[in-house]
């Protein structure tokens, strides 16, 4: 029988940032839990009843201290509201070199997959120290990334993308559970999570390579679903090139514009009438639904990825801005497909770094940002 | 009105012996027997739903899923859910204690609508029989939420029936604030100003505001459930165009406001019951009439604190974090003002006072860890864990079954003519507070430590608190069933209450026990403030007739 804990471990940045909030308030409420109780009692010990007849003076009340005991708490309570809207702020924005691992859900399982191809299921690996992001989908119903040793969980919603980051602090073995019930087998919709010191993880990681990087994964499948007869990279094909779209604002075709992020291609692959690129036309692409899994758009989203450009900002720009979505905008230094390993030993560098990039060979060609160009006639 | 009343004076007839027969009953539009029938109905769905919880508590002492399988877990905290809120806790304090007093609190003979009550009876008892058919069939197994694309898409279970069953109930509810609220502005006895106004009234007003323009939104929600789910229309699941965070937001905008449907009853019966037992004016009469307007109107604003794990935009997360805080302002106002009604009054520990005790303190806690939940960073880790079960059960079984429990004790002498033996009932509180602490102080513990709520199975370190937690249940139902034996005991054997066997204010009291059909002889005429316990208009007299 596994020893009984009064506290739960905590083994990421956040854990600990969350821990001296929560005892924060724990004491705030205990203080003001035996505030109460000590008043409840004190008066009604003090003023119980000493004769039947007794009748106390009507006291009518006080604006004055009905005003104190409203603003003092909810100055208390403000407190709460910053602290805890600040962390969870933080929370929310991965830094931009955070490294990027998949997680799908599905009844009953996590499937977790990195980048370079590894892949597991109800287990997560990640290394100390490394900031890291997960960006999840579900296949089915709503599922919940739940991490307690990182104080952190993160619904996994079907039919959107829901991100997660955390740095681990401590080598070892952590629960994952899924937090939203999912239906029969929920409470058996778990894993874990393990931490790994950083050479012990690249070692893990480079063993574990299966069929090829989610990238290369990618690749063939659109060469299979006949993508690459519209989607020229050399020329302008029927549809928009998809050399160096990643992460760069698109024009739409009704004036709009959309960070090329995720979310963008997964809708797009899914339904592609839902923003047309200016210029090009409704009803070329069909949809992919039911075609493509989870899974399988991800891998798409890794290949096309790895056809951005070595970064040098000319699609992300400026205007994608106070960067609030997170890593997304200029984030693309570590989209770039291929060898976390080298991401691994790099992600201390600047950004802006042409990365070797098995893809997109010429570099130079998509730097201007394609769509917009037609665009612009408009 | 007075016009028309047959002088009862001294006479034994009552509501309960005027008529006989069962379709004297079922027929009846007296609000205090549409009182009583609903006290019977809900007493019979407080059991059922025990029993599955009861049964949930079982299965978790050990970590493994040993006595059930997981689909008839899954099934039992669904129906414990469903039938706890829909048909149990909403219609709780206002379909009973609110039925029964408030045409008499105000100086009334019977509620604005009559048959409309029957009708909303009758609604409760359809929607009923839909979740009970629900169960028969084989159960429900989406949870209380009912969340997409599960329940739309997913669930093999009988979700239709239990679906049908709340959406049918929740008109029953929407009924019952419509009458309250026309009762409240047109039938007050004359004299009786919004300022003498007993303050159960006005948290019954404020909750009655949340059931009129709150339920039609849940009523839609369901029905667009039903949609997708029978003809697989894309609303809710986005496999066929649907969003499934819309469904959140939408159960949401009813079910936070629906949090103080369940609790605001609670509060008014705390005020008039900490009154009473300290001879006293409850403290500041304004702000807490005042703060429980407050509460319903702030309550249909916290929506979105309930999906803070969701995806939802981190900035309408701090707009509603930021608002959770501020619907606490008007909760702490009651407490303290309950709190100070004890200075300097004549405190006496009658049985219904110790429930009015343990209200405040676990009220106090329930309310306290919801500041918590409504942290942002705090709510992402105990959100969806034992902690939010322990939270919503300190506000709904510590707040709300308390109170309930309180007011019965409280009115039962009205309601029956009879009193209760206090000495077990004190008795039976105690155990009450004692088991329920026992029950979900643990789960505090267990939702801090990372226990998912829903889990029929869990990691073996969580044993030990699930143990307490199990024996607690058990202490807990046996504080449940003292009371459920001696209020039978007493229709027969308890003791002939008086008119007003408490000392109390408030029209009420100065029927007789229990009232007869149309409440009181003469329309009774207000000249003085409520909660008068120290005669201050005594040279005006301000009683019947």
């Amino acid at each position: 029988m596994p020893e009984f804990h009064l506290l739960p471990d905590a083994a990421a940045v956040s854990a600990t940032g969350f821990d001296i909030l929560w005892w924060y308030e724990v004491a705030v409420a205990i203080v003001m839990t035996t505030l109460i109780f000590a008043g409840v009692f004190f008066f009604a010990i003090k003023y119980r009843r000493r004769s039947e007849t007794e009748t106390p003076r009507t006291i009518e009340g006080s604006p004055l201290l009905e005003i104190t005991w409203s603003v003092i708490p909810f100055v208390v309570m403000l407190t709460f509201f910053f602290w805890g809207a600040a962390l969870y702020f933080h929370n929310q924005n991965p830094p931009a070199d955070a490294m990027n691992i998949y997680v799908v859900a599905k009844q009953w399982m996590w499937k977790v997959q990195y980048p370079n191809g590894v892949r597991e299921i109800n287990e997560l690996h990640v290394p100390v120290g490394r900031a890291v992001k997960l960006t999840m989908a579900s296949e089915d119903v709503i599922h919940s990334f739940f991490v307690p040793a990182f104080r952190l969980k993160r619904d996994v919603v079907p039919g959107r993308y829901n991100e997660m980051w955390f740095t681990a602090t401590k080598p070892g073995r952590y629960h994952l559970f899924c937090a939203e019930y999912c239906g029969t087998e929920h409470s058996g919709m778990i894993g874990w999570v393990t931490v790994m010191e950083k050479k012990d993880f690249e070692n893990w990681l480079v063993s574990g390579g299966g069929e090829g990087s989610m990238a290369s994964q990618g690749q063939k499948i659109f060469q299979q679903l006949g993508c690459s007869t519209c989607h020229l990279f050399d020329e302008q094909g029927r549809c928009p090139n998809l050399k160096g779209m990643y992460g760069s604002r698109v024009l739409l075709s009704d004036g709009r514009t959309v960070v090329a992020d995720e979310a963008y291609i997964r809708e797009s692959i899914l339904d592609p009438n839902a923003k047309i690129v200016a210029g090009f036309q409704k009803d070329i692409m069909p949809t992919f639904q039911g075609q493509v899994s989870e899974e399988d758009i991800l891998e798409l989203t890794e290949y096309i990825k790895s056809l951005a450009e070595t970064r040098g900002g000319m699609f992300t720009s400026e205007q994608t801005g106070p960067t609030t979505g997170g890593a997304r905008g200029g984030s693309i230094a570590n989209a770039g497909q291929g060898s976390l390993d080298t991401r691994g030993t790099s992600m201390t560098n600047q950004p802006p770094r042409a990365e070797a990039n098995a893809q997109a060979q010429d570099a130079s060609q998509p730097a201007a940002p394609k769509p917009a160009a037609p665009g612009g006639k408009r | 009105m007075s016009t028309e009343l047959v002088d009862r004076v001294d006479s034994p007839v009552n509501y309960l012996n005027a008529t006989s027969g069962w379709k004297s009953w079922l027929f009846t539009t007296d609000h205090k027997r549409i009182a009583v029938l609903y006290l019977i109905s809900i007493t019979v769905f407080f059991g059922l739903g025990g029993l599955f919880a009861t049964l949930m508590r079982l299965e978790l002492t050990t970590p493994q899923g040993d006595l059930f399988t997981s689909d008839t877990y899954n099934k039992l905290f669904t129906m414990h859910g469903i039938v706890m809120i829909f048909f149990f806790l909403i219609p709780s304090i206002p379909a009973t204690l609110g039925n029964f007093l408030i045409p008499m609190m105000v100086g009334a003979r019977d509620l604005a609508f009559p048959k409309i009550n029957l009708l909303s009876w009758y609604l409760y008892i359809i929607g009923g029989i839909f979740a009970l058919t629900a169960i028969v069939m084989g159960g429900v197994d989406t949870g209380w939420t009912f969340y997409t694309p599960y329940s739309t898409t997913y669930s093999n279970t009988f979700v239709m029936p239990a679906v049908v069953g709340v959406f049918i109930a929740g008109f029953s509810s929407i009924l019952t604030g419509l009458n309250f609220i026309v009762t409240v502005h047109k039938m007050r006895a004359p004299g009786l100003t919004w300022g003498r106004l007993p303050l159960f009234v006005w948290s019954m007003y404020a909750t009655s505001l949340i059931q009129v323009l709150g339920t039609p939104v849940v009523a839609i929600t369901l029905a667009l459930v039903g949609l997708e789910r029978l003809f697989h229309v894309g609303i809710f699941d986005p496999a066929i165009g649907g969003d499934p965070i819309l469904f959140q937001h939408m159960f949401w905008f009813y079910s936070h406001p629906a949090v103080y449907i369940m609790i605001l009853p609670g509060m008014g019966v705390i005020s008039e019951l900490v009154g009473c037992f300290s001879r006293k004016r409850p403290f500041g009469y304004s702000f807490i009439a005042g703060s429980s307007l407050a509460i319903a109107v702030l309550g249909f604003l916290v929506w979105g604190h309930h999906m803070f794990v969701t995806g939802q935009s981190m900035y309408a997360s701090m707009v509603f974090s930021f608002l959770s805080f501020l619907v606490a302002v008007p909760s702490a106002i009651k407490v303290f003002n309950w709190t100070a009604t004890m200075y300097r009054g004549s405190v006496v520990y009658s049985t219904p006072m110790l429930y009015a005790f343990g209200f405040i303190g676990l009220f106090t806690i329930g309310g306290l860890t919801g500041l918590m939940l409504a942290t942002l960073a705090v709510d992402v880790h105990v959100t969806r864990t034992y902690f939010v079960v322990a939270h919503f059960h300190y506000v709904m079984v510590g707040g709300m079954v308390f109170a309930y429990l309180g007011g019965l004790h409280f009115w039962w002498p009205k309601i029956t003519g009879r009193m209760y033996p206090e000495a077990w009932a004190r008795f039976a509180a105690l155990v009450t507070f004692v088991g329920f602490n026992l029950t979900f102080g643990p789960q505090f513990m267990l939702g801090y430590l990372g226990m998912p709520r829903r889990y029929h199975a869990y990691a073996p370190e969580f044993q030990p608190l699930n143990v307490l937690s199990s024996a607690g249940a058990s202490i807990l139902a046996v504080g449940y069933a003292i009371p459920f034996i001696y209020f039978l005991w007493s229709l027969k054997y308890g003791e002939k209450a008086g008119n007003n066997p408490w000392g109390a204010k408030g029209l009420e009291w100065e029927t007789t026990s229990p009232p007869p059909t149309f409440n009181f002889d003469h329309t009774p005429t207000v000249t003085g403030p409520a909660y008068d316990y120290d005669n201050r208009e005594k040279e005006e007299g301000g009683e019947i007739g």
